[in-house]
């Protein structure tokens, strides 16, 4: 019995999340309306008691438990850490932007836990089924999420949208990942890679193994040319809820990436090299482009989104522990810059008005140089200017890619990173250089102030001493490979 | 007591006042701001003065270095240090900040906090871009100058000053970025090294060599700026305020001439002797044909602009010449041109406050309104048109000297500037400021006041110092130049 429990150990922080999810399912419907404030002041509770526990037990060596289906090393701890610190500032932005629609409900809290936890198991996954079963749980609890506005029609085509298209990449994934079965005899990561690295001679059916689940990670990702559901789910779905899709599950996907192809295939690096290499240019080159025609704040940042994953893709087609480690470094930065733009969207929105539009910007700067001054600092950090900490992270990927040798490759994310410039600084303008055609007075409820002041000081505090950040990311990556 | 820490000083004063500054809040604080943004430029300039007083000009070696690690993941340093060439731009840029605060003075008066503070925070930027040793460091401080640059023109400038402030900030930024790629080349090349002078030693092919050296040029060239890339350069300069065309004219055209000396002449020194026609042909139309260009402006701002190109044309030739007296003519071309080009800004900024127009048909018959003021721009008209006994003199006899003992034809085309200089700024002077008053709005100008003389009086003395007697500002880049240029003869293919 005893040996069974400790099985369980290195898992601690996923069995809290699980039973304190379940917890607040039931109370939750027990509560009235007006008491809504206990299921979000325990959800932040469990996210921080999860960090408690993930920290307490942070690995130095890799652990494996359950049979091999789960692994604790340094990289889950320290992604998981990151996990917790994004989904918490969501709920905090995403609380009055809720309680003025009617979505100020258990329901939200509860998909935004479960879809945490399906994060962590996917960080944690050793085994392709943990994987997939992490992915889809977090998918579900996102589809469901997007849909949580039923009399959106917007958001319920969002919804739609989004379920159907990630199936498909859900089918694509496992088809790919049963063929590679079908080669290697194994699921666990670790058996794959040691069976590539001995050589096989079924090349055909893994490179079409590989191939497939490079085109599910590349749906899941949203990069080019399987990102068509982004800027439609980025756009439909209710602000608070893009928010949620735009920051912690791209540090989820980050790990999934890293875990199936640089754990489990990373013998194979030259098969699916080529293959990122052509994601990640169409990706920086239809996101920035396609950016610039957009008026909609959400769906112009879906698109700066599909372009940023194609950076961070280059980090990862280098193949080496520094590459995985610039892209976990930008993938981190990213959320981080995207839990600020969108935030800023929740912050300028009121009841009955959504602040999505790149003409709600106008003159902010008159309205509150605060907060204009804040998404200053977040938009020259996703254009990658410095002393902003989204110049690091560019500069780490494109060191990595150079590393490589594919010097041509980066003076191509530079071009397409200055076309990218451009609808950046269009925002700045906006705030800055022209007068607002609405001066309603901007009322922050005080805690999301706070936390925005935090996050944008962030990105440029990071950017000034962006050494602390850089070391975990890369001892994580270190550590665990 | 800050032996150890002067460059430091020299950068974080001026950013820390800038932030102070901004602290002051609204406009209803509008006196406040501009008293803490003086102290602020005026601590600047105080704190950058020791490294006037301190230098040595015996050798060559990095003077007031600092270094600590910064980045050790990638093994960036925050490194500073100083020589002979670097060192008089630091002083220029602390000294034309705090004339750029007073000339704002009463000119400015929306978001005052913000304007100064913006000022204030892009000096302490642009004395890092002088001092740093280390490329990302460099980089930093390079890319960051665009910030307070692009708000500067976008915010305070004219009519047109969107579009001005994209140009300038793309334009600038696709320079930059390729500047980039070739840094992290560069960083695999020397084994693992973001530092300036280890760069300086590092041995590479004439491939790399030559794509770099574009990547370089493009990245420097956009911002000194030269021809063809020229083209943001009037327009961010029409449509910014007064202060924003001191700093661009004066300032952040020397942080791209100064690049090519610390950059693509010691790193590349095969393809810089290699491609050296392509910058001097590249330079001469700068010299010929933008003096044309200016000939025919009717709007005085545009006019000073096409003739900062013009004479930024004579700092890169001047380098590409590989003599001491080119280079150095170069440099001090660059000093003198930061004061000639702020002092007209200066004096176009004191006309346009009083009949807000910068066409110069508007103009006519000044002198007979605003003496003073008549005779001050004199000076600094025959300045730019490098009248002997100023400074503008000094620069250009040295670079079409050095010229002449090149190649005959270098020296016979630069020397158009003398009579195009003439031409385009007299020209201007005598339409603007003689004749007869026929603009009755002209009629009711008033001579330049305390503020304004006090401005333009600093500048006609360093004008006139410095051509009458320029040995001190070539005795501290003497050896630095010597230095350098013995270094560019070296051969760098493995």
């Amino acid at each position: 019995m005893s040996d069974f429990l400790t099985q369980f150990a290195p898992a601690l922080p996923e069995v809290f999340v699980l039973a304190m999810v379940s917890l607040i399912l039931l109370i939750d419907a027990a509560l009235a309306d007006g008491k809504r404030y206990v299921t979000y002041a325990l959800s932040l509770a469990t996210v921080a008691g999860a960090a408690v526990l993930t920290a307490q037990d942070f690995s130095i060596m890799p652990v494996l438990a359950l049979g091999g289906l789960f692994i604790d090393d340094p990289l889950s701890d320290a992604l998981k850490l990151f996990l917790y610190l994004a989904v918490a500032v969501v709920m905090v932005y995403s609380r009055d932007y809720l309680r003025q629609r009617g979505l100020y409900k258990g329901e939200f809290f509860v998909l935004a836990l479960f879809a945490l936890l399906g994060m962590m198991v996917m960080v944690s996954a050793s085994h392709f089924l943990t994987l997939y079963l992490g992915l889809e749980l977090l998918s579900l609890s996102l589809y469901a999420m997007v849909a949580l506005q039923r009399d959106s029609s917007v958001a319920t085509e969002a919804a739609m949208k989004y379920f159907v298209l990630g199936a498909l990449a859900s089918g694509m994934l496992l088809y790919g990942m049963s063929m590679i079965y079908g080669v290697t005899g194994s699921l666990a990561l670790a058996d794959i890679a040691q069976i590539l690295a001995d050589g096989t001679d079924l090349r055909i059916p893994l490179v079409f193994g590989i191939v497939f689940v490079v085109a599910g990670l590349a749906f899941k990702l949203g990069a080019v040319p399987f990102h068509m559901w982004v800027p439609d789910v980025y756009h439909g779905a209710p602000t608070a809820m893009t928010l949620f899709i735009g920051s912690a599950p791209k540090i989820a996907a980050f790990a999934f990436v890293v875990r199936i192809l640089g754990q489990g295939l990373e013998s194979q690096v030259g098969e699916w090299r080529d293959m990122l290499v052509i994601l990640a240019v169409l990706s920086m080159a239809v996101g920035n482009i396609a950016a610039i025609a957009q008026s909609n704040l959400k769906r112009m940042f879906a698109y700066s989104t599909i372009s940023h994953m194609g950076f961070m893709l280059l980090g990862i087609l280098a193949g080496s522990q520094a590459g995985y480690g610039s892209a976990m470094f930008y993938v981190v930065v990213y959320a981080l810059m995207s839990l600020g733009g969108f935030g800023m969207i929740l912050l300028l929105s009121r009841a009955g008005f959504e602040a999505d539009q790149l003409d709600d910007f106008k003159g902010l700067n008159r309205r509150s140089p605060w907060l204009a001054f804040l998404m200053l600092l977040l938009m020259f950090s996703m254009a990658g200017i410095p002393p902003t900490v989204g110049f690091y992270a560019k500069l780490s990927v494109l060191q990595a890619v150079v590393g490589i040798g594919y010097v041509w490759l980066a003076v191509a994310a530079v071009l397409f990173s200055l076309i990218g410039a451009f609808y950046y600084l269009r925002i700045v303008k906006l705030m800055y250089f022209d007068t607002p055609h609405d001066t309603t007075p901007i009322i922050p409820c005080p805690d999301s102030r706070i936390i925005m002041s935090a996050n944008g000081l962030a990105v440029l505090a990071l950017g000034i001493l962006p050494q602390p950040l850089m070391a975990v990311c890369l001892y994580a990556v270190g550590a665990s490979f | 007591m800050f032996g150890q820490a002067t460059l430091s000083l020299v950068i974080w004063v001026p950013i820390l006042a800038g932030i102070a500054v901004l602290a002051t809040g609204s406009d209803r604080n509008a006196a406040l701001a501009r008293w803490v943004a003086l102290a602020g430029a005026v601590a600047g300039l105080i704190v950058a003065i020791p490294l006037w007083t301190g230098f040595d000009t015996g050798t060559s070696a990095m003077q007031f270095v600092e270094k600590s690690a910064w980045i050790p993941t990638f093994n960036i340093h925050y490194h500073l240090g100083i020589d002979g060439i670097s060192m008089p731009l630091i002083l220029l840029n602390s000294f034309i900040t705090v004339l750029v605060v007073i000339a704002g003075w009463q000119v400015i008066q929306d978001k005052v906090a913000q304007y100064m503070a913006a000022f204030l925070i892009m000096s302490g930027l642009i004395n890092g871009v002088f001092a740093a040793l280390d490329g990302i460091l460099f980089y930093v401080f390079f890319e960051g100058m665009l910030i307070p640059l692009y708000l500067i023109v976008g915010v305070w400038g004219g009519p047109n000053r969107v579009y001005a402030a994209f140009k300038f900030f793309l334009y600038t930024l696709l320079g930059s970025l390729l500047m980039l790629v070739s840094m992290i080349y560069l960083y695999f090349q020397s084994g693992g090294s973001f530092d300036i002078q280890i760069w300086h030693a590092t041995p590479l092919g004439m491939t790399a060599q030559l794509l770099m050296f574009f990547a370089f040029l493009l990245a420097f060239g956009v911002k000194v700026p030269m021809w063809p890339v020229h083209t943001w350069l009037p327009d961010a300069h029409v449509e910014a305020p007064t202060g924003g065309s001191v700093v661009l004219a004066a300032i952040t055209l020397k942080v791209g001439a100064y690049g090519f000396l610390r950059f693509i002449l010691p790193i590349l020194p095969d393809a810089s002797r290699e491609y050296a026609w392509v910058v001097i042909a590249l330079s001469l139309i700068a010299v010929a044909y933008i003096g044309l260009v200016a000939l025919v402006q009717a709007d005085m701002k545009k006019l000073i602009a096409y003739s900062s190109i013009a004479h930024m044309g004579f700092v890169t030739l001047g380098f590409f010449l590989f003599n001491p007296l080119g280079v150095e003519g170069g440099l001090v071309q660059m000093i003198s041109h930061g004061f000639v080009s702020a002092a007209l800004f200066l004096c176009i900024g004191v006309m346009y406050d009083r009949l807000h127009s910068r066409q110069i048909k508007d103009y006519g018959g000044l002198v007979n309104k605003m003496p003073v003021f008549a005779a001050f721009f004199m000076l600094f008209a025959m300045a730019n048109a490098g009248l002997p006994g100023t400074s503008g003199f000094v620069g250009e006899f040295m670079v079409i000297l050095s010229a002449a003992g090149v190649n005959f034809w270098y020296a016979f085309v630069a020397a158009t500037t003398l009579i195009l200089g003439a031409a385009y700024t007299l020209w201007m002077y005598k339409r603007v400021v003689f004749g007869n008053v026929t603009n009755p709005h002209v009629e009711e100008m008033t001579d330049v006041n305390a503020r304004e003389t006090l401005v333009l009086g600093a500048l006609a003395v360093l004008v006139l110092a410095m051509g009458l007697y320029p040995k001190p500002f070539t005795d501290v880049m003497h050896v630095s130049v010597v230095d350098l240029l013995a270094h560019v003869a070296q051969s760098k293919l493995p």
